[in-house]
């Protein structure tokens, strides 16, 4: 038994946002950051919200990575207005924020630490959440995953619950067009990890593997042309529908060792999430192939590699995994992310500590222990092919 | 422990589940598991494990392990749920502690789907998810007969 859990409308498309206009509520609180006003995207919402004959107001103080305490302060600025609709606009960081913030405002006597699978929150007695994804990557607008940062022990908190899902996912390809090409590298490697560890998780059913291979098929053909063409309209779709994809997938499935390291890295050495997960991502897959061959094999040749068997196959899909980092001009080890050796490894014993207590091993093929942590950051930071 | 059939086979001793016998060679075995010691090594914490009646078993029974600092200082039956006070509960119906020893159930994924119940701090727990999983390797080394 397992469920499979998405938003119960996902609207996608050119002029997707047109869908507010739409909307039934009376009052809407969107969370979004000061970016996302710069770009006019606020406005744009808003008054299509506006047109539908609903009132708003904007919190747009969530920064990247957003802690416990801009959390705490939506949810106050919530309590006051009372909203019947929580919009959450912008990357990653503002739809967690938006699900956190939801949360704290229909439950005040939880804390955002409580969130979790095991406590029944009993959402939507107060407000619905749309979430609007303005990159192509984290695929939180589908998924339970909330990460907040706890900013004084420098830990990304990975909470989760079923109810944080939102309502209504609103993928317009307009709004992720304004992305600079490093963050169009960035998150489209992001959707690719999810993708892959969704694939290969112990928890893995056929629902998610379906949207987990044609996120893979479509970040191998489009990444590149969105990187390279900020005008290519098609592939900019393409990649934000399959970023919601593979968000479906590893949200209903899981991620794996990737993100347990990348996100040890990223609390430390301040590097963007989808970077920081997609440069563990060949390692990963050959320090996981003993335990899950045949599932990297079938990507292998769902991209299209041609190998004898599935050794042959995983090997070509590792290639074709830093082909593709390269393309997109990213990192393949973490000596070139600009951290110098001495203090990555004066910090080593840190991220071995953090990535071990990561959630996000927990259905990985083969769970890392200290010592195999260890050497996988070590390797990866040398940029050396994984051989235990 | 091991005796040898008329055959001179050597053959290993089954241990009922859920009983004294099993809880003490399960904590045996804990204690020779270098990963769950390196995994644990900073944990600290107390459960029952609860194992509610069906299929053959007519009554609950409890377990209380006492998991310190990757040992399992302590681990026998107690006459009841009330009987100990600890930081966790583990429970879970005779039939789905089967299929977890066995290995055809995830101990955290058997919470997702409500077959497991946890009284506790999952968040503490779902730090440790290596040890979790070297907890039921170890509980499925142990070698059982069911009812």
């Amino acid at each position: 038994m397992w469920e499979f859990t998405s938003p119960r409308t996902i609207v996608m498309g050119e002029g997707a946002l047109e869908y507010l206009r739409d909307v039934e509520a009376k009052r809407a609180l969107i969370v979004t950051d000061k970016v996302m006003h710069d770009l006019g995207f606020v406005s744009k919402v808003s008054s299509y919200l506006e047109q539908a004959g609903v009132e708003v107001e904007v919190f747009d103080e969530v920064e990247p990575e957003p802690s416990i305490e801009t959390v705490v302060r939506g949810g106050e600025l919530a309590k006051r207005y009372c909203p019947d609709l929580i919009v959450g606009l912008g990357g990653g960081s503002c739809m967690d924020a938006a699900k956190a913030i939801w949360v704290l405002y229909e439950r005040p006597d939880l804390s955002v630490e409580e969130i979790s699978p095991l406590v029944k929150l009993g959402l939507r007695k107060k407000a619905k959440l749309i979430c609007i994804p303005t990159t192509s990557g984290t695929g939180s607008e589908a998924t339970w995953a909330v990460v907040i940062t706890d900013a004084e022990e420098r830990r990304k908190m990975e909470l989760a619950s079923r109810e944080v899902v939102a309502d209504v996912a609103i993928l317009d390809p307009e709004l992720p067009s304004s992305m600079p090409p490093k963050l169009v590298a960035d998150t489209g490697l992001d959707a690719l990890t999810h993708a892959i560890e969704a694939y290969v998780s112990q928890w893995r059913n056929d629902f998610s593997d379906a949207l987990a291979i044609k996120a893979i098929q479509i970040v191998f053909e489009y990444l590149p042309r969105s990187y390279r063409d900020p005008s290519d309209g098609v592939a900019k779709e393409k990649m934000h529908n399959a970023a919601t994809m593979a968000g479906l997938a590893f949200s209903n499935s899981q991620i794996g060792v990737a993100h347990a390291m990348g996100h040890a890295l990223g609390a430390l050495f301040k590097i963007p999430h989808g970077r920081s997960v997609a440069v563990f991502l060949p390692y990963s897959i050959e320090y996981n192939s003993s335990e899950a061959l045949d599932r990297y094999a079938e990507i292998a040749r769902a991209i299209g590699v041609d190998a004898r068997d599935s050794e042959e196959a995983v090997s070509k899909l590792v290639e074709a995994v830093y082909g593709l980092l390269r393309e997109v001009e990213e990192p393949c080890a973490v000596k070139e992310m600009g951290i110098d050796r001495s203090s990555y490894e004066q910090r080593l014993e840190d991220l071995v500590e953090r990535a071990m207590q990561s959630t996000a091993t927990i259905a990985n093929p083969r769970v890392p222990g200290v010592e195999d942590y260890r050497k996988l950051f070590l390797y990866a930071y040398d940029g050396k092919r994984i051989d235990f | 422990m091991h005796w040898k059939n008329i055959f001179g086979d050597e053959l290993m001793e089954k241990y009922k589940f859920p009983s004294e016998e099993w809880i003490k060679a399960f904590k045996e075995e804990l204690n020779k598991n270098k990963a769950y010691e390196e995994a644990a090594k900073d944990w600290e914490g107390d459960f029952l494990f609860i194992i509610t009646p069906d299929e053959g078993l007519d009554k609950e029974v409890v377990f209380y392990v006492d998991l310190w600092h990757g040992k399992c200082r302590d681990a026998y039956v107690v006459p009841s749920r009330d009987a100990k006070k600890t930081e966790f509960i583990y429970e879970g119906s005779y039939s789905n502690w089967k299929k977890l020893i066995k290995g055809e159930l995830d101990p955290i994924q058997a919470l997702l789907m409500r077959k497991f119940k946890l009284k506790g701090s999952m968040a503490k727990v779902m730090r440790y998810t290596k040890a979790a999983s070297e907890l039921v390797k170890t509980a499925s080394k142990v070698p059982t007969e069911f009812m």
